[in-house]
């Protein structure tokens, strides 16, 4: 065990954990943030994302140690602002919600993408969530949504 | 809001707690208490079990095995031979043979570790071949065959003895996982009195409880199901969640704690079922225009272990071999075989996704032997109203094919690109069209004497709001918006006013699973129907309670024992085009587009039905070119994961254009039809046809991988 710090959707937290404990882990038992989901718990499925300094990351294959000293958000802080309402009104209207399983991350990927590209054209959304795997929608529809959230979301990225 | 044209789209009512992240799949419940169950599984494909040395376990921790099973220790199907935990012997690599259950997970890990199980090998059947040869054992019965049907329509004999050209070709498909992005999971709950409660991800609620009824051999007082939000289904929540389901209940009750369930990928891709692999034999007699005198068609399924659907899944296959095409001289015969690997199950298409593949590509090799094109060939032999279908019934509504056809042709340029493609095979490129259609609902007269759905509606007194009681469940679908939107349109109320809750079978009558395409079209017309009922007594001063039972359509008549009449009340219609390009050096395969045209009725929702198709396409596409399952020398699959086991990403293939055509069909609420299953159906075919002709090849096989392609075209040289 070892005493971790980061921040957590803000705030600071302190954890008294093994440094090797997956991020996943630490999130969902030790933290009761259920956002991030395990799909496969090998980096393949990109359910489990969250942003670790504004970076899109598997928290699966993350070391809970990794993130000491560094910024964490997960779906649970990120949709407090914003940039969220935003995504979630476009995802809602282009319909790029079915299961919901891998939505979550699907939305922190966008979040990813369009902080650093606010004007991604198609290829590059398509290539920003080549990570996040979907079973449900064929994911034009996920494309469709970002790309409409970066056209209005004027200001906001 | 009042939903007046029913089709345009609402939002649907549960995107925001979805896109929030508050959704609460099984594995995010939090419950005090809590032990998880591993479980312990075969490595062995065939045999008895000689012994079984466990280790000590600690304090807090248990083993659940077959002894522990209260009532029938067999998953309740149509044939119960498949058990929850494995006693005396084992028939497949993987099979469950015991729980260990304990609070930490890692714990129990290392304990299973200790598990040493002794067996005595049983030559085990692993291939089709392996079943039908009969040189093993039978594991089930005396021909080893879960199922055998075989049915005639018109005078084959005749018609083979007068065709001036036969044509017998071979068509083989494989395995498929549905993959849901969430693993399966069931969380058990004992309560007072010996009652169980049991949450989780699935389906058909009313399967699981009608199993746990049998399995724990109590009053089926003593068994509540309750659906937690569901990451897909696909099929694979139909049938196998009462397995788990079992576990989790056995083990509950036997430790007097909550027990979890909740598989890992790698468990759940290698041991949960999946599509059935087909081997499919077509022989067709032509006259000497090409025209189709009559077919043999021949159909063996592998099933696997256990006996599971099989069953059903083949009546879907054999009833839709003949795909869109007026057949009027058929014999089929058709075979579930038995054999020791992972039992197979439902998946969305249920059993057509096979033989429409190969009646596809069997219509585009007769056109070949007749130097038709292949589009002109298919033309002459689909069908219209009136014309009978496979089982001798009657296609009792309009046919829309000829016009979705040519919308698909100008959506896609098909034709030019047909013919430049032909002309130019440098270019490497292809573009396929499939025409395809699906029976919605139960095939025959399950709906009516199996499952006899029934839906409650409910008003209560001063109040605006009505809530909709049925056991159909939303697993991504959209069926908690499109349902709600059926009650609000049918009682010129808003949205808002109608309250759908997730099924909980205490609470809700069993308005059958959620299946075979049938929630819309089969429930939703009870939920329209009750709905009606209740407009017209909106003023009473009372609280209201309408129950809906079915009632099959008047014009539906089938006999299965004959295998006659309409296996179908309906058919929904595709039209897919793809084109691809190959590159000639790997054989890798690039889809340059794919368009769709679909007739689903009246949608009830576009905005759901878009993505059903988009997603639905994009499971066919995985189908047709990536998706790769094997088995090894132990029947054991080869796949266990989403990284040697690879799902379609948002960079394999180019986006789909779809178009919805607006047809009405009388038995559905609003017009509509089924349309989940459909949305598969066309890709593989499509796809097929587009390698095929860029590599001026016959494609035989599902998936068409580079390797296949390789094959095919070295023959060629
Ligand atoms: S669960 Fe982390 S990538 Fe799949
Ligand atoms: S919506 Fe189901 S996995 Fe994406």
């Amino acid at each position: 065990m070892s005493k971790i710090k980061f921040i957590l959707n803000g705030n600071a937290v302190e954890l008294d954990v093994v440094p090797t404990m997956r991020l996943l882990d630490v999130l969902r038992n030790n933290l009761g943030l259920t956002g991030p989901k395990e799909g496969c718990g090998e980096g393949e499925c990109g359910a489990c994302s969250v942003l670790v300094d504004h970076q899109l990351v598997n928290s699966c294959i993350m070391p809970a140690g990794n993130v000491a000293g560094h910024e964490v958000i997960t779906i649970e802080g990120f949709n407090k602002q914003s940039r969220y309402k935003k995504l979630a009104d476009t995802f809602a209207r282009a319909g790029a919600v079915q299961c919901g399983f891998c939505t979550p991350g699907m939305i922190l990927a966008a979040e990813a993408l369009l902080n650093e590209v606010p004007h991604p054209d198609e290829q590059q959304i398509r290539q920003a969530i080549s990570g996040n795997l979907c079973r449900c929608t064929g994911y034009s529809m996920i494309v469709k949504a970002i790309k409409m959230a970066a056209e209005e979301g004027g200001g906001l990225w | 809001m009042i939903a007046c044209d029913i089709g345009k789209p609402v939002r649907k009512v549960d995107n925001d707690i979805k896109l929030s992240g508050q959704a609460q799949y099984i594995a995010d419940f939090h419950v005090d208490g809590i032990l998880y169950a591993k479980t312990i599984r075969s490595s062995c494909p065939r045999g008895k079990i000689k012994k079984i040395d466990m280790p000590v376990l600690p304090n807090g921790y248990f083993a659940v095995t077959a002894d522990d099973i209260p009532g029938k220790n067999s998953i309740k199907f149509l044939i119960d031979d498949w058990p929850f935990l494995a006693k005396d012997k084992v028939n497949y690599f993987g099979e469950a043979i015991l729980l260990l259950v304990g609070p930490d997970r890692a714990k129990l890990l290392e304990l299973a570790d200790k598990v040493h199980i002794g067996y005595e090998k049983i030559p085990a059947i692993l291939t089709i071949e392996d079943a039908l040869s009969g040189n093993f054992v039978p594991i089930f019965g005396q021909n080893n065959k879960f199922a055998v049907y075989d049915y005639e329509k018109g005078n084959v004999d005749e018609a083979f003895s007068k065709a001036v050209k036969i044509i017998r070709e071979k068509y083989a498909t494989g395995y498929q996982k549905q993959a849901y992005l969430e693993n399966q999971g069931m969380i058990a709950v004992p309560e007072k009195d010996g009652k169980v409660s049991v949450y989780g991800s699935m389906q058909c609620p009313y399967y699981i409880k009608n199993a746990l009824v049998q399995a724990l051999a109590v009053d089926e007082k003593k068994v509540r199901i309750v659906q937690a939000f569901t990451g897909g289904g696909f099929g694979g929540k139909e049938d196998y969640p009462s397995l788990l389901a079992g576990h989790a209940a056995f083990a509950a009750l036997k430790t007097q704690h909550p027990v979890a369930v909740l598989y890992e990928r790698e468990e759940d891709t290698a041991y949960t079922t999946r599509r059935h692999p087909a081997e499919i034999t077509l022989e067709t007699a032509l006259d000497g225009e090409g025209r189709i005198l009559g077919m043999k068609a021949d159909i063996n399924l592998n099933g696997g272990a256990y006996a599971g659907i099989s069953e059903v899944v083949l009546q879907r296959s054999i009833y839709n071999i003949c795909g869109v095409y007026n057949i009027k001289n058929l014999r089929v015969t058709g075979a579930a075989v038995a054999t020791n690997t992972v039992p197979n199950g439902a998946f969305r298409g249920f059993g057509a996704p096979q033989v429409i593949f190969a009646i596809e590509m069997h219509m585009e090799s007769l056109a070949k032997a007749f130097s038709i094109d292949v589009l002109t060939y298919k033309k002459m032999h689909i069908v219209k109203q009136g014309d009978r279908t496979a089982t001798n019934g009657i296609f009792y509504d309009e046919v829309k094919l000829p016009a979705m056809i040519e919308k698909a042709q100008r959506m896609s340029g098909y034709t030019a690109k047909r013919k430049t493609y032909q002309a130019k095979p440098k270019l490497h490129k292809g573009i396929g069209m499939s025409l395809f259609l699906h029976g919605c609902g139960f095939t025959g007269s399950g709906e009516r004497d199996i499952i006899k759905a029934q839906l409650k509606l409910c008003k209560q007194k001063n109040s605006s709001k009505v809530e909709i009681f049925a056991a159909n469940v939303d697993m991504g679908q959209g069926l908690q918006t499109s349902f709600r939107k059926i009650a609000a349109k049918a009682l010129e109320i808003p949205i808002t006013d109608v309250l759908f809750a997730y099924p909980d079978t205490e609470r809700v009558p069993d308005s059958g699973p959620t299946v075979a395409s049938r929630s819309i079209m089969i429930v939703g017309k009870l939920l329209q129907k009750a709905a009606e009922k209740l407009k017209k007594r909106w003023q009473e001063d009372n609280d209201i309670e309408i129950i809906q039972n079915y009632e099959a359509p008047q014009r539906i008549k089938w006999m299965g024992e004959k295998s006659e009449g309409d296996a179908y009340p309906a058919y929904s219609w595709g039209v897919n085009v793809v084109e691809v390009k190959v590159d000639p050096l790997t054989y890798e395969v690039s889809v340059l587009g794919t368009w769709s045209v679909f007739d689903v009725g009246q949608a009830i929702d576009e905005r759901i039905v878009e993505g059903q198709a988009q997603g639905g396409i994009f499971q066919g596409l995985g189908y047709a070119a990536m998706e790769v399952m094997t088995n090894d020398d132990n029947g054991r699959s080869r796949q266990n994961n989403l990284t040697n086991y690879t799902i379609p990403t948002s960079m394999d293939f180019a986006p789909v254009e779809n178009h919805l055509l607006k047809t009405y069909y009388e038995d559905g609420p609003f017009g509509a039809k089924g349309v989940g299953e459909l949305t598969l159906l066309g890709a593989a075919p499509a796809y097929a046809s587009a390698v095929a002709q860029a590599m001026n090849i016959h494609v035989a096989k599902l998936p068409v991988t580079p390797e296949y392609i390789m094959r095919e075209a070295e023959q060629n040289e």
